[in-house]
């Protein structure tokens, strides 16, 4: 592992100089409101909280705390943006704003990257090359599906559920943003959406490129803040829907919050994925995948493979091909462009990804990290391999949320399925084999949403993402994307709209007259 | 590593187990059969990656540098002459008139005919020279005539032979004919060093690469090489990716270290550092030395130069600025 | 002198994992017809009579759930088929419990048969409409699939004894779920019938588990059975239906909420599709 701005580099031979991105494309404001019917407002209470670049600790801007009166504002902007503007909107009309929006969102990806990087902690070279690009994609792809609505219900008549709220975590700030927002706002609903308390910037200035494609007022208000405007935002009787990602537990939450209001509620939550590599497997992407599956954005990720499954008869040479390719890890200053790995998104997450790491040395688990300094300020932790794990240590069950792998053997392909599908988590897993037979037999047996054969944590527009088991419900992504966001018409069988408001006067979809 | 190979004390070469290996095509298949396979959307992923590498600054100095001195600078045209060779020559041994620290290519690379001529020209300078030999590029002549033409070039003073390997046969699975045409000729090389052309634009997977990789260096070559620069492609960055994989698995299983050469398709200076970058993330930096890593190419050495003129004085150069050889 | 023939009665048991135990509680509740009479004695299932029901369910589902679709479809239009032949016990049945004329009543039983092959023809078709093989901007395979959520639990419609039951059942496990139900408090003996229809017809033991007694009594159990991954709540008391979502919650099952339904309607695919997880599988295309 090297230090990235040290400027010993890879090699004695070549080495990389530190290469940092240019902050100057961002103008960050010493303080933002909350953004409610299209315009930025002061909070009700006068709330503020701090918002910090993990990396350095350096205090980027203050941001206002939305309480229960501003997110009531918000709701009550939505509504009107509901029935007056939005759902009596062609389809074809509003797919022109959200291709609006995607284009701006690309004429303006350097300045969004940057940002990303400054709040979240993740290395540029993710914010520009993942980040930014997929938030575009998916509004590009839902963009089109606004006037073609009645050919993703096969047929049936459908209308949007009204106001929407939605409330997303701090690993992929803008994209999380853009997989809500894109589906929600095609199908006819408005939005009232919480960024996480950690990473707020970039839906902020999401709010101007609203503006700059002239978006209605109200149709998007985004409402900073922290669990308390996350449960007013959930809990609002004017909110038709309810669509989270972040962990189990507030997932869990607000599903209890929710119970017996016959609001809809979608839910993306937590993972312990497995990363199954059979003795046949191509070696070098396999470890690539591994790699890339826990160590990609910190290990920030709910689809992590954290759970590296391998094959007995191969665990030496893969453990030294991973040891080997973890020495080439970066890690350092985000901003710099060849960083691999970034700052921890914050002290909190820091001090649970640390005890969990101490949980399992202290069940005896072997612990390793390449030879590694870290920076001085922010908050950082090494990329770590715990080997000798078994099924009952904690870092075998608990989702740690950040760069930490846990290697476990099997010998036969049950054992492996059955390791793999034991934990109340399903979002994901990988599958490494050069058999094709072995690998779909695998995929069947996984009781997992996404499934990666021959690779790992690759996300498309087109392809629906969300968990089994306690990891939620519902699809992201795709045609399936779609369901979260539409009610069929007619007697609504789950009692789908909230609090007696139910579409407006001009709901149902032009689409589908 | 693979089956076959394990249980070889590490750094030792069991003389045994490659006896093993070379008893018939089918032992030899299934070794090379056994490789780990390379998956090839992941192996490009990978070297697109990579290729995002940012070398600024200080490391682009010393890259430029270092990739000059890894130049095998050739020319392998029907047209060659002595003159056309000998300018080529004062090229390697002055890369930039106009900047006595530029450093010396690694080699000059030419036909077998020319060979005297390079020697000549490079009298007492450390620039090797290299000659492509075995009917290159097809490589489609008897063996006797293969060997004569090594023979030849080596008398005539060559250091390194770029010899090709027979791609109808390994398609064919007649990867003994194959082992055995090279250690032949290299056999005939005597103390020059073997570099072995796989022409993989010919093999078409990266599979076959991976194995014909592995087969030169069981046979005893001392470079495996991407290409002839007749073929299209030539080298690009996962096949490179996939030979450094290969020399880097290899050393471990054997403790012998074989050199990779990209050639054909290396014009820009940003090409040369991905090279580069691929080398020291991949095989490591004890490859990252012109002994180890050579970039077959002509033009790119003028970009080198050029862009080591801008780094040193901040303006962009021309054509007009570097010699046409 | 004769007499009339005394009747040899019925013993109404719980049908759990193929067999017919009664409550391991050893009680049971009275059930009358809707005209007041009795009828019979049904056993009034415990807590622990569900949690074996689970048990039951869970262990059937991976042979379930892993044979083909094709051979669901057969299994359940078997059932269909079995239980037309025995129409006449069911329109009884039915009749007592829900106390229609013999006319109506007859009606239910060939809609419920009806329902049944209705069902049974979506086997080998379902995913097939809420698959999709998905455009990725790489070059990836990439198929999304449906598979069944697992162990579902419902409450089978009070009002509705036999063709809300199989309105509620079959799509639960024709998409490959195994299912514990609760049948209607009052009208409990269609649901013990259907039992001993499934036991005599190709649905293997535990793929549908059949509990009768006090639903208040049973379903905060099933509700909160952390093996348990779906609960339908068509049968639940208004009063209880947020209850037991709530309890659902602690794993998350999937929850099908109670609402107002004509169970003689076409059913749609809500009840399909509700039990179903899209799987998303990529793979790289290359050489």
């Amino acid at each position: 592992m090297t230090g990235s701005s040290s400027g010993s580099g890879t090699s004695r031979a070549l080495g990389y100089a530190p290469a940092p991105e240019s902050r100057s494309v961002v103008d960050i404001a010493p303080s933002y409101g909350l953004f409610i019917d299209g315009e930025f407002t002061e909070p009700a209470d006068g709330g503020t909280f701090k918002t910090v670049n993990p990396a350095t600790e350096e205090v980027l801007c203050e941001v206002s705390e939305a309480g229960a009166g501003d997110v009531d504002r918000a709701v009550r902007a939505a509504r009107r943006a509901y029935e007056r503007t939005w759902s009596r909107l062609p389809g074809s009309e509003r797919a022109k704003y959200l291709f609006r929006i995607a284009r701006i969102l690309q004429e303006r990806a350097r300045e969004f990257a940057v940002l990303e990087t400054l709040d979240n902690g993740k290395p540029i070279k993710e914010s520009r090359d993942v980040d930014v690009p997929l938030s575009a994609a998916w509004f590009f792809y839902y963009a089109g599906w606004a006037d073609k609505l009645r050919h993703a219900t096969g047929g049936l008549p459908a209308h949007p559920l009204g106001v929407v709220g939605q409330v997303i975590p701090w690993n992929f700030p803008l994209m999380m943003l853009a997989w809500k927002v894109a589906p929600a706002l095609a199908c006819g609903n408005t939005v009232v959406l919480k960024p996480a308390e950690t990473t707020p910037l970039t839906a902020l200035l999401f709010a101007d490129v609203c503006r700059q494609a002239e978006l209605p007022p109200g149709v998007v208000n985004i409402v900073t803040g922290a669990g308390e405007t996350g449960r007013a935002v959930a809990g609002h009787p004017g909110v038709d829907k309810i669509a989270f990602t972040g962990s189990t537990e507030v997932g869990k939450a607000i599903a209890r919050q929710v119970a017996g209001t016959g609001k809809p509620v979608t839910l993306e939550l937590g993972g312990k994925a497995a990363n199954i590599v059979f003795d046949d497997a191509a070696v070098d992407q396999a470890v690539e995948g591994v790699v890339s599956g826990i160590f990609f954005n910190q290990g920030h990720v709910c689809c992590a493979g954290s759970r590296l499954l391998v094959q007995e008869s191969v665990h030496e040479e893969v453990l030294a091909a991973l040891r080997r390719r973890l020495t080439t890890l970066r890690l350092g200053d985000p901003m710099d462009k060849n960083t691999d790995i970034g700052a921890i998104n914050s002290a909190g997450q820091l001090a649970r990804v640390r005890e969990l790491a101490d949980a399992g040395e202290a069940e005896g688990a072997q612990r390793w990290s390449p030879a590694c300094e870290l920076p001085g300020q922010g908050y950082w932790f090494p990329p770590t391999v715990f080997t000798g794990v078994s099924q009952a240590h904690r870092i075998a069950r608990e989702e740690i949320f950040g760069p930490v792998l846990s290697v476990l053997t099997f010998r036969t392909a049950e054992e492996a399925v059955e390791k793999a599908n034991n934990t109340p988590y399903g979002l994901s897993a990988g599958v490494w084999t050069e058999k094709g037979s072995r690998a779909l037999w695998t995929a069947a047996r996984l009781r997992a949403g996404v499934v990666w054969t021959n690779t790992y944590n690759r996300f498309d527009p087109a392809s629906p993402f969300g968990g089994y088991k306690e990891s939620g419900y519902g699809r992201e992504g795709g045609r399936h994307g779609l369901d979260a966001y539409l009610a069929p018409d007619g007697p609504d069988r789950r009692g789908h709209l909230g609090s007696g408001t139910g579409p407006g006067p001009g709901a149902v979809l032009e689409d589908f007259r | 590593m693979t089956a076959p190979l394990t249980g070889l004390d590490p750094g030792v070469i069991d003389p045994g187990a490659v006896e093993d290996l070379i008893s018939s095509d089918a032992s030899l298949r299934r070794f090379l059969h056994g490789l780990p396979g390379v998956d090839q959307v992941g192996v490009e992923a990978r070297s697109a990656a990579l290729a995002t590498r940012s070398v600024k600054t200080t490391a682009k100095a010393r890259a430029i540098d270092l990739a000059v001195r890894m130049i095998d600078l050739t020319t392998l045209e029907g047209a060659d002459t002595p003159g056309k060779v000998r300018s080529l020559c004062a090229k390697a041994r002055r890369p930039d008139p106009a900047d006595p620290t530029t450093p010396q290519v690694a080699a000059v690379c030419v036909y077998p005919d020319l060979v005297p001529v390079a020697v000549e020209a490079l009298d007492g300078s450390p620039v090797q020279v290299a000659s492509v030999a075995t009917a290159f590029p097809a490589g489609r002549a008897a063996l006797p005539v293969k060997l004569a033409d090594t023979a030849d070039a080596v008398a005539a003073g060559a250091h390194e032979v770029d010899m090709v390997i027979d791609r109808g046969a390994f398609l064919s699975g007649r990867y003994l004919h194959v082992y055995d045409e090279i250690r032949a000729v290299k056999d005939v090389c005597a103390g020059a060093h073997l570099k072995v052309i796989l022409e993989t634009g010919e093999l078409a997977t990266y599979d076959n690469v991976r194995r014909a990789s592995w087969l030169a260096m069981l046979a005893g070559g001392d470079f495996i090489k991407t290409s002839t620069g007749k073929v299209s492609p030539a080298a690009t960055l996962p096949v490179t990716l996939v030979m450094l994989e290969a020399v880097r698995d290899y050393r471990e299983a054997t403790g012998r270290q074989v050199g990779v050469k990209p050639a054909g398709g290396i014009r820009t200076t940003k090409d040369a550092l991905r090279h580069l970058v691929q080398v020291g993330e991949t095989a490591g930096e004890d490859w990252l030395d012109p002994r180890w890593f050579r970039l077959g190419a002509s033009s790119l050495l003028n970009d080198l130069l050029m862009q080591r003129a801008k780094a040193a004085s901040g303006r962009y150069s021309g054509p007009d600025y570097v010699s046409l050889d | 002198m004769s007499t009339e023939r005394l009747a040899v009665r019925k013993t109404y048991k719980l049908y759990v994992g193929g067999g017919f135990p009664r409550s391991e509680s050893g009680r049971s509740y009275p059930v009358t017809a809707v005209s007041g009479g009795f009828l019979a004695n049904a056993a009034r299932a415990s807590r622990k009579d569900a949690r074996d029901a689970v048990v039951a369910a869970r262990k059937a589902f991976p042979g379930w759930s892993g044979a083909t679709a094709y051979n669901r479809g057969q299994v359940l239009y078997r059932v269909a088929e079995l239980l037309e032949g025995r129409r006449a016990q069911f329109a009884d049945e039915v009749r007592a419990a829900e106390g229609l004329t013999r006319k109506d009543a007859a009606a239910v039983v060939d809609a419920a048969v009806d329902r049944l092959v209705w069902y049974a023809g979506w086997a080998d078709k379902i995913t097939q409409i809420t698959g999709a093989a998905n455009p990725v901007a790489g070059p990836y395979f990439n198929l999304s699939t449906s598979e069944p959520t697992g162990v579902v639990c419902a409450l089978a419609p009070r009002e509705s004894s036999l063709l809300g039951l199989i309105s509620v059942v079959a799509p639960v496990v024709i998409t490959g779920n195994t299912a514990v139900v609760a049948a209607s408090e009052t009208g409990p003996l269609p649901a013990v019938s259907l039992g001993e229809v499934l036991a005599t017809s190709d649905v293997p033991g535990g793929v549908v588990n059949v509990l009768t007694g006090r639903t208040a009594e049973i379903a905060p159990a099933l509700a909160a059975h952390m093996d348990v991954n779906g609960l339908d709540l068509a049968g639940a008391p208004g009063d209880l239906a947020r209850e037991l979502e709530t309890a659902a919650t602690h794993n998350l099952k999937r929850v099908l909420r109670p609402c107002a339904e004509d169970w003689a309607a076409e059913p749609g695919l809500t009840r399909l599709t509700h039990w179903l997880e899209t799987k998303t599988v990529w793979h790289p295309v290359g050489t």
